[in-house]
This record gives structure tokens, C-alpha cells and sequence, in this order.
């Protein structure tokens, strides 16, 4: 037996297949052009020299012995730090098809050594399971005989929904009479670009998507508007006519405010909202996180923080004492800031208190909407824990919220805005139609949209997820201008108008055939039906099988 | 799919006349009932006066009516004219009908106190008690409607057979407006209060086509907790409610039912002259955005009628006549049958934008658009 200290073994040593992910490389294809070496964002793969036997075998000669054949290969790191992460940009730039991470389809058992000196695991991305209850809710109530069905290309469709407070009519028309306040509106398209912060996206990215919304709401006049989540907004948008398409969010952090509020006075027109960011889907009850790798020179002078430090948000306000009073000041405090002109709401994760927040909010005058972020929402840095266990899946919370409101007849003055999940396998036509017809007046989708238009290579399978350590290899969510200069802003901007033309011809395939076009269908319970008796009597909406 | 007929005319006439309409438009429609609304009613054998309501419904059983009579002697309503209409039960299809009433009651000496409202709400609780009455005896008793001048009749089988089968061409009843809609609910199985037209505190509405927005509207409308916001048998009834809503609650002019149940779009309402005040009505009554297809007939208590379009004028219907006399149906063979002798040539289909009104002098149809200016200051 070889004595134990001469076996290379630690207690995290590991071998290639006991990674997430294995490199299959094909030395026949490799043209050692180094392309993926270079490329990767772990540095998980290298390139190796090892010399192979070659016995020589002449059964003629009584000579014996070996010679020695060099080779050159790729091969993959197994210590955590340098793990494949699954990414494939190994793939993507190899010139040959020589080089591609499989999944491991055996015992991964990273996972019982993501936590080397002492630090769980801290990701990107969104907790990593796979469908959703909203991928199962189909729309069954067809329009065909006793009311046609209409057709969803030539028929005239109005899809846009109500962000901001609406006053009961009896209270909308006293006000009216008497030249009263009456509380700001706008009206959008139901897909809004959801809360990813300048720090967590890379200025290529959050550019492509401003291009992105201006274009589709100044040419193909579709009103999408996108939030800036915490930390601020370039001062050249602040003070640009595309202020209006951008919903700035103020979280505990406070980050970027300072030049927000200085800019108030160049601003030439108002933003579409403002929101307080109280939760997180994807880390409820805990801060944001801009971890100090994305902390760049032009981030630290937006936040007004010093270069290369962690940025935590705590998890609370500091002046959170109360919703009644502490949520209501905030509140007002914002709109007045505008002159009430701006609708400001709330966004808190998925909890089953959402409903007392909700109740709180329908007596706070000021209140403009409630934004509540399912368990399945993503984000750009937090704990691997808070991704995977902690929240409440979107679906109930919002339908519970909505029947609430209802009860008490008020579903028109509160918008809810659904998100968390939101086309997390692609669907995301019907997810948000879906939420919508369970009573959300529209839907956030942050993930889907770096998917769709820039590419991310993030999935559930907890592949790339590198968010929090600024190594994007797309330059999507990387501070490094080697990195983010990858990623095109105009290529962004194209796709993102390419998804959103998609989405609005889907939400017409969706509507025309429930004969639906004059309104969109919040609340339209009666149209939709689950396969899961479960769910069905908790959404109370139709059981098919 | 339901069919539609609605005759006012300055001179009393036969509800027989509407009925031949809807006889007429037996084409497409499976004439499994009836749904009759009379307003401006006279009576052959009772000189009726219009301050006196009128309940109308069916007592199922004996039971059921001397119940009826017991509940509403309790109250203090006296009986001043009970109609016996001439029935032969072998034309009805049904086989638990003991009587068809409509009965005229002084209302009791103790509503004097209340204003116009608050009598027009009691008689409205009052009916919708004796309702639940009904409900809670196996049906036994089915009421349609109680206010003043109004009769409603509802009933299972085609429509000239009701009419013959209650003898209503004995001109022994006759009404200034007949409205009639032909077809139970029979997508959903048949129930009597399904059937339209709708009633509310003296509006009412019939609908042809599905609802589709029924839900969402049906949601907000129970939400008001309005007493008679209930029922919700028929997607259909909302309608009437939402009219309801608009003229009673918010006080709006009729035009503003139009712009409630199909507001115009932003671009429209941005070069509207009351553009903000309906962009800010269109948002307050979101949930109230019908979706067609549908075309809505109605009256209106003054006798008042209307006709509307959803907005995409899946459902059309038409309006002739001539001064002192209209007509509206789902089809124009109705209107052909209701009012033969007119100048076809000025019928009239109102587009997606129009509501069209016969006031109650009933000199000449007023077609109205949603982009004409809209009187403000009635609104405040």
C-alpha cells in the first residue's frame, strides 16, 4: 500500500468529475489557438504539456523499453476557485468545435465545498430550480362561436396598463370638479424592464436597454419603461428627455441619490416613477450587494463611495421604524420632490405579509402601486442560501394581494406589479399574461431581458451565475471595460426591441383568442386553468386535466 | 345568440308588435324564451297612475303567492290592481307556473319621509327581499322588477308562443316602450333571472354576444357592495349595472356611459377638448372597459331609449322610425316588422364612437359621438 502523505489529497481535493461541470476537449480538433484558455472567466482550463509512454514492442528484437511522445492539451482546474462554471464561452470562441463544458451528470460535490474560508456561497442569477407554476397555467376560455374570436394581426389591441394611484370614480370626479390633486399616472406597456442597477450592469449593457426602451417607446410607440434599481443614474440621463422611460428606484442605500437630487433642477422632464426598494425576490430581507470587484472608478464617483469596497445595503431603512409612518414619509417625501407629480411606490419580495403591507398602502393616499418580487427573481450578487430558500413564489402572492383588493372593491385604485420568474424558461408571454389574469396590472422581468438581449449565459442549473465578481464573459454585468466591451450597445438595443415586438405580438395570441382587446385582462380569472388541483383551489381558478 | 327588438312610440301599442319582431328575427336564434320589459304602461281594466310601483314576476305555486301577498300587506303596501292576464298554461313549456302577477301597490304611508332616492332604494331592497324569498323556498317565487311603470315578463319557449300563451295581444295591456330579447340563457342551463332584459331601479338594458371582460367587471361591481349589484346569473347583467353606476352613483350624463364602457384611445383623448377629464374617467372606471361583442339596448325610467356598440362593432344592430315612433333591433328585419312604414332610407347603424338616443318626446333620434365636446359641466 502507497503511504497516504505521497497521494496528492486534501480534504477539498477534487477531481474533474466531481465538478458541475466537465471540459470535453478533443485534442484531435485543437489547434492550440488559446482562444478559450484566454477566454474564460474562472481560468478553470489551462494549457498542459504531458508526456505520453510509447512501449516499444518489437516481439523480434530482445531490446526493451519506451520511448516518450510530448503532447499538448487543455485540462481543467479542480480547485473551487477555478471550477468550470458552465459558461461555454470555451465553446463559443473556439474556432474548431474542439472544446465544450458538459454538465456532470453524477455526484456534484462542489457542493459540500462552496465554502472555503468560511464564505458561503455568493452568486449571480436566480434560485436554481426549474419550472415554475406560472409555465403551467394555460388559457382556456376560447372565443369562437357564441363570440368570434378576433384576430390578433388586424384587430386594433390596447395592451398598456396604469402605473400610478386611480382614484375611486366618485372621489376622481369631486376631485376633478374642485381642481384638487389628482394623483399622477402613466400609462405603459404591461412588460417593464426590471430593476438592475448601474454597478451590477455594465454601462455597454444599461445603455443598449436605455436604446432599447427609447426606440421602442419614440418609434415603434410602444410605452415600455425600465427601473434603475439602486445606484443611481448617469448624469447625462438624468438630464436627458429619456428620463421618462426610467423608473429610478432609492433603496437602503441610498446610492446615486445624491446626484439624483442635484439633477432635479436640469431635469427636463420628470422620470415615469420612482421606487423604494424595501425587498428583494431574489434576497428578501437583506440588502443589495455590489460586491467590491464591480466597484470601479465610474461607479464609486456615481454612488460617491471609494473605489474597490464592498458595497452592502442594509437591509432595512434606516428611518424604518413603522409602515404607517416611516413608508408614508418616504412616500411623500418623494413626491413632493416632484411636485406629486411622479407616481412612487414600494417594492417588497414576496412574503406572506405581503397582504399587510398591501392594506397599508390602499390607506396611504400617496401610495401609487405595490411591486411585489417572487422568490424566483434574480439578481446580481447575493447569498446562494437567501437565492434558493428564502421568499414566496409570485403566483399566489400576487392572486391573495388581488383578492384582497377585491374584496374590499378596491382592484382599480392600487395597481399590484408582479415580478419574480417572470419568462425564467422562456415563457415569458405567458407568465406575464398569466400574473396579469391573476391580477397583477403588469409584470417586472430583469433576467429575461439579459437572457434575451444581451445573451446571458445564467441559468437554473447554476450555470456561469458570476454576476457578483464582475467576470460576466459577456460584459453584461462586468465593470471591467475588457470585459464589457464584448457586448455592443446598439446589438443590446436591437434586441431588446427584437423582445419586445416578440412579447407584444404574443400578448395580441394570447388576448385575440379570449376575445379580449380593449383592455388588458387583469383579473381575468375565468380565462385560465391549471393542471394541479393544488394550485387551482389555492388560485382559485379552474382545475383542467 | 340572442335577438333583440325595442319599440317606443308616443301612443301606447301592443307588446304583440315587438314580439312579431323578435318572430321576424327567428333566423340564427333558438327562440328557447322571453324577456319583455313595458314601460309607459296602460291598463284596459285599471287607470294606472305612474306614482304607483309595480312588482312583476311569477309565483310558482299558491303557496308562493299568498306568501307574496302576506309580505307585501306586512310592509304596508296596498294592493290597488292585480292584472289577470288571459293564460293558457297548455302554450307554456314550464309546468311550475301558478300565476304571472303584476300587481300595483300604494307604497306604504311610512316612505313619505324619504327622498326620491331613498323610495327608489326601498323599492329596490323590497324586491330583491322578496327575491331571496323566493331563493330560500326551492323558487318558488320569481320577481323581475318593481318600480314605477314598469312590467317585466320572463319565459321559457319561443317568443310569439309566450305572447300568445299570456294573450298580450289582447291590447289589454299596452306601453309607450317595448323592449324583448329572445333567448334563455341556454349556454349555462336555464334560469328565469339569466334571462334578459336586465332590470335596476328603473334602467334596463337586454345585450346580445358574450361578454368577455364578464369577470373583471363583475369583481369591481360586487366590490361597490351595492345591494342590487347581485345575481351575476348572466354576463350580460353587468351592462346594467355599470349603467346603473354611471348615471345613478356618479351622476353623469348618459353620454358618459359610452365613454365608461368604451373609452376612446390616448391618441383620441389627446386631441379631445375634455381629453384629460375622460382620460382621467376612462382610468377611474378601467375595470368597467366592456370588450364586446356586444350591442346594448336600454331605457331609461324618463323613457328614454339608448343603443350602443362595443368598440369593435362585432354585434351591429339598426334604428329607424319616423317622429313619434322608433324602433331598434339586432336586425333590420326587426326594425322592418316593428315599423313598417318609414323611410328606410334614414336607418341608421351607429359606429363604434356613437350612442344613439330616442328622448322622451321621441320628435327625433339623437346619434352621438364620443368626439363631440363632452358637457362638462354637468359632469361636476
Amino acid at each position: 500500500m502507497v503511504s497516504i502523505r505521497s497521494i496528492p489529497s486534501t480534504p477539498s481535493s477534487l477531481t474533474y468529475c466531481d465538478l458541475p461541470w466537465i471540459i470535453q476537449h478533443r485534442e484531435d480538433r485543437c489547434t492550440l489557438c488559446g482562444q478559450c484558455t484566454s477566454v474564460c472567466p474562472t481560468q478553470a482550463i489551462y494549457l498542459t504539456y504531458r508526456r505520453q509512454r510509447m512501449p516499444n514492442l518489437d516481439i523480434l528484437k530482445k531490446k526493451r523499453g519506451s520511448t516518450y511522445r510530448t503532447f499538448v492539451g487543455i485540462r481543467q482546474h479542480t480547485n473551487m476557485a477555478n471550477r468550470c462554471v458552465g459558461c461555454g464561452m470555451c465553446s463559443m470562441v473556439c474556432p474548431n468545435e474542439a472544446i465544450t463544458p458538459v454538465p456532470n451528470p453524477n455526484d456534484i460535490r462542489t457542493r459540500f465545498h462552496n465554502n472555503q474560508k468560511g464564505q458561503p456561497l455568493k452568486r449571480g442569477g436566480r434560485k436554481n430550480s426549474g419550472a415554475t407554476i406560472l409555465d403551467n397555467i394555460i388559457f382556456n376560455r376560447i372565443s369562437m362561436l357564441t363570440d368570434p374570436a378576433l384576430d390578433a394581426g388586424r384587430h386594433e389591441f390596447f395592451e398598456n396598463t396604469i402605473l400610478g394611484r386611480i382614484l375611486p370614480p366618485e372621489e376622481y370626479l369631486k376631485r376633478k370638479a374642485s381642481g384638487e390633486w389628482i394623483p399622477p399616472t402613466r400609462e405603459i406597456f404591461p412588460f417593464i424592464i426590471g430593476s438592475m442597477s448601474f454597478g451590477a450592469l455594465s454601462p455597454n449593457m444599461w445603455l443598449g436597454l436605455l436604446q432599447g426602451a427609447a426606440y421602442l417607446n419614440e418609434v415603434v410607440g410602444i410605452p415600455v419603461v425600465m427601473a434603475t434599481g439602486e445606484g443611481g443614474c448617469p448624469p447625462w440621463v438624468l438630464k436627458s428627455p429619456f428620463l421618462k422611460y426610467i423608473i429610478l428606484q432609492i433603496a437602503s442605500g441610498y446610492f446615486g441619490w445624491d446626484e439624483i437630487v442635484r439633477a432635479i433642477p436640469d431635469m427636463q422632464c420628470d422620470p415615469a416613477a420612482i421606487e423604494i426598494k424595501y425587498g428583494q425576490g431574489a434576497k428578501p430581507g437583506d440588502g443589495g450587494l455590489l460586491m467590491w470587484f464591480k466597484v470601479s472608478k465610474l461607479i464609486s464617483k456615481l454612488r460617491g463611495v471609494p473605489e474597490g469596497i464592498d458595497l452592502p445595503s442594509p437591509p432595512v431603512h434606516q428611518t424604518l421604524y413603522s409602515i404607517e409612518e416611516s413608508v408614508m414619509k418616504m412616500i411623500q417625501t418623494l413626491s413632493m420632490a416632484w411636485n406629486f407629480k411622479v407616481p412612487v411606490y414600494p417594492k417588497i419580495s414576496g412574503s406572506t405579509s405581503a397582504k399587510s403591507v398591501l392594506n397599508n398602502l390602499v390607506r396611504n393616499p400617496y401610495a401609487s402601486a405595490l411591486l411585489i418580487d417572487g422568490v424566483d427573481g434574480g439578481t446580481g450578487a447575493a447569498y446562494n442560501v437567501s437565492l434558493d430558500t428564502m421568499g414566496h413564489p409570485i403566483a399566489s402572492n400576487v392572486r391573495e394581494c388581488y383578492l384582497d383588493l377585491c374584496a374590499q372593491g378596491r382592484q382599480n385604485e392600487i395597481p399590484l406589479f408582479a415580478a419574480g420568474g417572470v419568462g425564467k424558461n422562456g415563457n415569458v408571454a405567458q407568465n406575464g399574461m398569466a400574473l396579469i389574469m391573476l391580477g397583477a396590472s403588469g409584470v417586472h422581468m430583469g433576467k429575461y431581458i439579459m437572457q434575451a438581449a444581451a445573451g446571458c449565459l445564467g441559468s437554473e442549473k447554476n450555470r456561469c451565475n458570476l454576476c457578483n465578481i464582475g467576470l460576466c464573459p459577456k460584459g453584461i454585468t462586468s465593470q471591467n471595460p475588457k470585459l464589457y466591451r464584448r457586448l455592443d450597445p446598439d446589438q443590446v438595443a436591437q434586441r431588446v426591441v427584437d423582445a419586445f415586438l416578440a412579447i407584444n405580438t404574443e400578448v395580441k395570441k394570447i388576448m385575440a383568442p379570449l376575445g379580449r382587446s380593449q383592455s388588458l385582462p387583469i383579473g381575468m380569472s375565468d380565462a385560465i386553468g391549471i393542471n394541479d388541483k393544488a394550485a387551482a383551489e389555492r388560485l382559485k381558478i379552474r382545475y383542467i386535466c | 345568440m340572442c335577438r333583440l327588438a325595442l319599440k317606443t312610440a308616443a301612443e301606447p301599442f301592443s307588446p304583440f308588435n315587438v314580439l312579431s319582431a323578435m318572430e321576424a328575427m327567428q333566423e340564427g336564434y333558438d327562440g328557447s324564451g322571453l324577456g319583455l320589459v313595458l314601460r309607459g304602461v296602460k291598463f284596459q281594466d285599471f287607470s294606472y297612475k305612474s306614482e304607483d310601483p309595480i312588482l312583476s314576476g311569477i309565483a310558482h305555486t299558491e303557496e308562493a303567492m299568498n306568501r307574496l301577498n302576506l309580505f307585501m300587506q306586512d310592509r304596508g303596501f296596498k294592493l290597488k290592481y292585480s292584472h289577470e292576464f288571459t293564460t293558457d298554461f297548455s302554450l307554456i313549456k314550464a309546468k311550475d307556473r301558478h300565476k304571472y302577477f303584476v300587481n300595483v301597490y300604494k307604497q306604504p304611508d311610512s316612505w313619505n319621509e324619504f327622498d326620491k332616492t331613498g323610495v327608489e332604494d326601498e323599492l329596490l331592497l323590497t324586491r330583491l327581499n322578496l327575491r331571496r324569498n323566493g331563493e330560500k323556498h326551492g323558487g318558488d317565487l320569481t320577481v323581475f322588477s318593481f318600480f314605477y311603470d314598469v312590467i317585466m315578463i320572463k319565459e321559457v319557449g319561443w317568443p310569439l308562443g309566450v305572447g300568445k300563451a299570456l294573450s298580450l295581444n289582447d291590447d289589454r295591456i299596452t306601453a309607450r316602450v317595448v323592449m324583448a330579447q329572445g333567448r334563455q340563457n341556454t349556454n349555462y342551463g336555464i334560469n328565469l333571472y339569466a334571462c334578459h332584459p336586465f332590470f335596476i331601479q328603473g334602467i334596463s338594458t337586454m345585450t346580445n354576444g358574450e361578454n368577455t371582460a364578464f369577470i373583471p367587471i363583475k369583481d369591481w361591481l360586487t366590490g361597490k357592495n351595492f345591494p342590487g349589484y347581485t345575481g351575476f346569473q348572466s354576463d350580460s347583467e353587468v351592462f346594467t349595472f355599470i349603467l346603473h353606476y354611471v348615471v345613478r352613483h356618479l351622476k353623469l350624463p348618459l353620454m358618459a356611459y359610452k365613454h365608461v364602457i368604451t373609452p376612446l384611445k390616448t391618441k383620441e383623448l389627446a386631441v379631445h377638448p375634455q381629453g384629460d377629464f375622460l382620460l382621467g374617467l376612462r382610468n377611474a372606471c378601467r375595470r368597467l372597459i366592456i370588450d364586446g361583442p356586444n350591442c346594448v339596448i336600454g331605457s331609461m325610467p324618463d323613457e328614454t331609449c339608448l343603443m350602443v356598440m362595443d368598440h369593435k362593432k362585432m354585434r351591429p344592430a339598426t334604428i329607424g322610425g319616423k317622429p313619434g315612433e322608433w324602433a331598434m333591433a339586432s336586425e333590420m328585419c326587426g326594425v322592418d316588422a316593428m315599423i313598417p312604414d318609414r323611410d328606410k332610407s334614414l336607418d341608421f347603424q351607429p359606429m363604434r364612437e356613437n350612442m344613439i338616443v330616442v328622448p322622451p318626446d321621441r320628435k327625433e333620434l339623437k346619434i352621438w359621438s364620443q368626439f363631440d365636446p363632452y358637457p362638462l359641466h354637468q359632469a361636476a
